[in-house]
């Protein structure tokens, strides 16, 4: 069990999941799985699609080396499993009868296709939380649309709102349309179990990855209902009020830091930042004679800001973002970095609370730093986490169906001969 | 849950939190949206606000005709639909004994404030779950308990860059962008909301409370971690690429007619890229057919050029049209929803997406529902967002049961705002 060193149990356990979902769905089991339930990977012959996505290890596009693969499906394990195959179906069966959540990312109606849908489950398992993630839900007018990241990132509102005002908007390069709704996976999981707890019934969860991403857009959407002015995309500017926006990303000597002009209580901030950038030799009396003090947030105009732009943006290209980050600590400046991943790994505050975890993976004869546990306990201790690698294609086929379901040795032989595991 | 509340339950139809009490400390963004799960699906949530120090929402626009108010926000009123709100003091020396008697009732205790916080106020779960023993509690920071950077102050759109997430939105050619708004406390609840009730569960079982303590910083990480093991494993910094994709041409957002239209279009598969051949030249020819077109590796080479053609075609269509003509040829399509389109959107108007509360200062507002459908004990948005203080009296007599003298005496105190 994964906590048990620790002397106190990760949260689920007692759990078992079946996960069918390929790369649109995966988070949501490794969420489960972060907290100790034991989740099983059922992935079709020759593994799942999920294993297709890149990066690689080493650049080598195979299915056990998929970057986004380890991610999503380190603490799983896995079982090759057949649905198409009557022999399949009625394993998958067996395994339901056990199972305390199923969780698939199918398109709407293919389990139910095969017999496989939540009534029949249900039949088997009354207990049973089934949820299904998908672009838009199960139903309605875009249930049957064709959804990529992009697609879902422009229906959910989030692309109108990123980018800059004169270029087309854009997604994040990383997709994160899936990653919604399989986080929202989770969480729905997690309501209707809490729900079996007090009632002793399972029941089927529809989840929409639209939505998810729809319920990003923090005041958007209220702006348009209340005061029905349409917000635009802003660039490396935040608006503030009105036609008043403030630039928040600069680029320095070797990256980018987030930095924003601001007055009223944090004043001393921006007071701070003109100190320094008289050191380096800035005439900066005009910007000293503002005052910032009494500068509510929003106040910052257009005219300010074009004033305050070519002295902030070359006193950051003098310096690097590591010199930049240190320097505004020591004088209390509200400056970030535009973090890269390199600057994240040697995170202090991430080290200092030993997020990132070395697992081994011996077909490698290597350890790989994966991210660590999203919660910990309020004294320190391990509630959740990484604990095991993400699994080969079908590594628990004898775990599973031998040792755990009493299938013969015989009868795995012909079941792997026949194409169901 | 506790055990005490499992006998008073009633089993049958109703939400998967009903009895489920909260004593809910957050404020601005990250912490009302986890919050408001709960209450949507039936916990009982009682937030704790000052009058002196009222939360930033609460200042925050939209205002009904432009008029400010504390109770007038509508990204406040948003976040905080369901919920009841009372108004402590909670410098006041009393203050203290009144939300012991609350953690008593409580089998959950939010809070998003800066590491300490609760501590200063003698509130630390050591401390509550001397009272209650079965008491999960949820803390949530922008980088966790414990560590150099513990009080490092913040919010959202600083922690896009803090994660990496800046780095990885906008264009090669161009400075980073930030993803909308503070994006990251949208990530963050999800995660919460399924540690709260996991939480919650163990606490069940076992009787035992459990301190949940969430680093924003490292909760939003997961949406990037293939990048992070990409930098582990090949030491590769992946960077904003605009809106390229390696798997797939053409992707992008492709200018429409009328005024900043946008439609989204990504080909993955040979059948996408066919039913986008047929649809822009049903005839079988032209550039749609030429040779440096034909692969996606080809497509991949010749990218700019496809993008520009693409771009000619796309911009005399109406971006509604087209994308229902283009998915009904199988093509991967979407339109670049405004927040006007997302209360007209189709798909999201089947599912109830937004929904209207009456708010007594507001008038009717909308909202968005969670996105998942439980098919037995489904949530529901019932009440508006509350006035400061608005239920003083109902949660702290009939909730917690104070006598009309000990009331009084919180509110001739000061406890009371």
């Amino acid at each position: 069990m994964p906590g048990a060193q620790g002397g106190i149990d990760f949260l689920l356990e007692p759990y078992r999941v079946l996960d069918l979902t390929d790369e649109r769905g995966l988070l949501a089991g490794k969420i489960l799985a972060d907290m100790g339930a034991d989740v099983l990977q059922v992935e079709p012959l020759g593994g799942s699609p999920a294993r297709n996505v890149g990066p690689f290890h080493g650049d080598d596009p195979q299915p056990e080396k998929s970057l986004f693969w380890w991610a999503y499906a380190a603490n799983k394990r896995s079982i090759t499993l057949n649905l198409e195959h009557k022999d399949g179906q009625e394993l998958l069966k067996k395994l339901v009868a056990k199972a305390d959540f199923l969780i698939e990312s199918f398109s709407p109606g293919y389990l139910e296709g095969l017999g496989l849908g939540y009534e029949k489950l249900a039949e088997i398992n009354p207990k049973l939380v089934m949820v299904s993630i998908t672009p838009f839900g199960q139903d309605g007018p875009y249930s049957n649309y064709q959804a990529t990241d992009i697609v879902g990132m422009a229906l959910g509102g989030f692309m109108y709102l990123t980018g800059d005002d004169d270029r087309a908007p854009v997604r994040i390069s990383f997709p994160h349309f899936y990653l919604h709704g399989g986080a929202a996976g989770a969480t729905a999981a997690m309501l209707a179990h809490t729900y079996r707890v007090t009632s002793g019934q399972g029941q089927y969860v529809d989840v929409s990855c639209q939505q998810a991403v729809a319920k990003t857009l923090a005041h958007a959407p209220q702006i348009w209902d209340i005061e029905g002015a349409i917000l635009k995309r802003q660039g490396v500017y935040r608006q503030t009020s009105g036609e008043n926006r403030v630039r928040i990303n600069w680029p320095c000597k070797d990256g980018y830091v987030n930095y924003m002009v601001q007055g009223g209580t944090v004043a001393y901030s921006t007071r701070a930042l003109l100190d320094w950038m008289k050191e380096d030799k800035f005439d900066t009396a005009d910007l000293d004679a503002v005052d910032w003090e009494k500068m509510g947030y929003g106040a910052i105009t257009p005219e300010l800001m074009a004033q305050l732009g070519g002295p902030l943006g070359d006193f950051f290209k003098g310096h690097t973002r590591a010199e930049l980050v240190q320097g505004s600590l020591d004088r209390r400046i509200l400056l970030f970095p535009v973090a890269t991943p390199s600057a994240l790994q040697g995170h202090p505050q991430l080290e200092a609370r030993g997020y990132f975890r070395e697992i081994e993976h011996p077909e490698l004869g290597e350890t790989v730093q994966y991210p660590g546990a999203f919660i910990k306990s309020g004294d320190g201790r391990d509630i959740a986490g990484v604990y095991r690698r993400p699994p080969l294609i079908g590594e628990h086929n004898v775990q599973v169906y031998q040792e755990e379901m009493g299938l013969s040795s015989s009868e795995l032989e012909t079941l792997k001969r026949s194409g169901v595991i | 849950m506790t055990a005490q509340q499992e006998t008073n339950q009633t089993p049958g139809p109703g939400k998967p939190l009903d009895g489920v009490n909260v004593l809910d400390f957050c404020w601005v963004a990250v912490g009302p949206m986890t919050t408001k799960y709960l209450g949507e699906y039936g916990a009982t949530v009682v937030r704790v606000e000052s009058v002196k120090r009222p939360g930033t929402l609460r200042n925050a626009a939209p205002f009904r005709d432009g008029i400010s108010g504390i109770n007038r926000s509508g990204y406040f009123a948003s976040y905080n639909a369901n919920k009841m709100g009372i108004t402590v003091d909670m410098r006041h020396p009393r203050a203290r004994e009144l939300m012991l008697r609350m953690a008593k009732w409580a089998h959950l205790v939010t809070e998003n404030f800066t590491p300490g916080t609760m501590e200063s106020w003698e509130l630390g779960f050591d401390q509550l779950k001397e009272v209650n023993p079965g008491l999960v509690m949820f803390s949530t920071s922008m980088m966790g308990r414990g560590g150099p950077m513990e009080r490092q102050p913040g919010f959202g759109p600083v922690l896009s860059s803090l994660v990496g997430l800046t780095n990885l939105t906008g264009w090669p050619d161009r400075d980073p962008v930030n993803p909308y708004g503070a994006y990251t406390d949208f990530i963050v609840p999800r995660f919460a909301v399924a540690a709260i009730l996991a939480g919650l569960d163990r606490s069940r079982r076992t009787g035992e409370g459990v301190h949940i303590d969430m680093s924003q910083l490292e909760t939003t990480l997961h949406f990037s971690a293939p990048v992070l093991l990409d930098y582990a494993v090949n030491n590769r910094e992946q960077a904003r690429a605009g809106n390229r994709d390696p798997g797939a041409a053409p992707h992008g957002a492709y200018l429409c007619s009328g005024n900043d239209r946008w439609l989204a279009i990504g080909c993955f598969s040979d059948q996408h890229w066919e039913g986008l051949q047929r649809t822009i030249a049903p005839d079988g020819k032209g550039w749609p057919y030429n040779p440096d077109f034909a692969t996606l590796l080809s497509r991949k080479a010749n990218e700019d050029e496809l993008d520009h053609l693409l771009t000619d075609w796309t911009s005399s269509w109406e971006v509604g049209a087209l994308m229902e003509t283009l998915q009904s040829a199988g093509v991967p399509a979407g339109m670049v929803n405004d927040c006007r389109d997302l209360f007209e959107d189709a798909q999201l108007q089947h599912r109830g997406h937004f929904q209207w509360l009456d708010h007594p200062e507001i008038g009717p507002y909308a909202t968005d529902t969670s996105e998942m459908v439980l098919s037995l004990s489904p949530g529901s948005l019932d009440t508006p967002a509350p006035l400061l203080g608005e239920h003083n009296s109902h949660v702290l007599k009939d909730l917690i049961g104070l006598t009309d003298e000990e009331y009084k005496s919180l509110e001739e105190d000061g406890v009371l705002e």
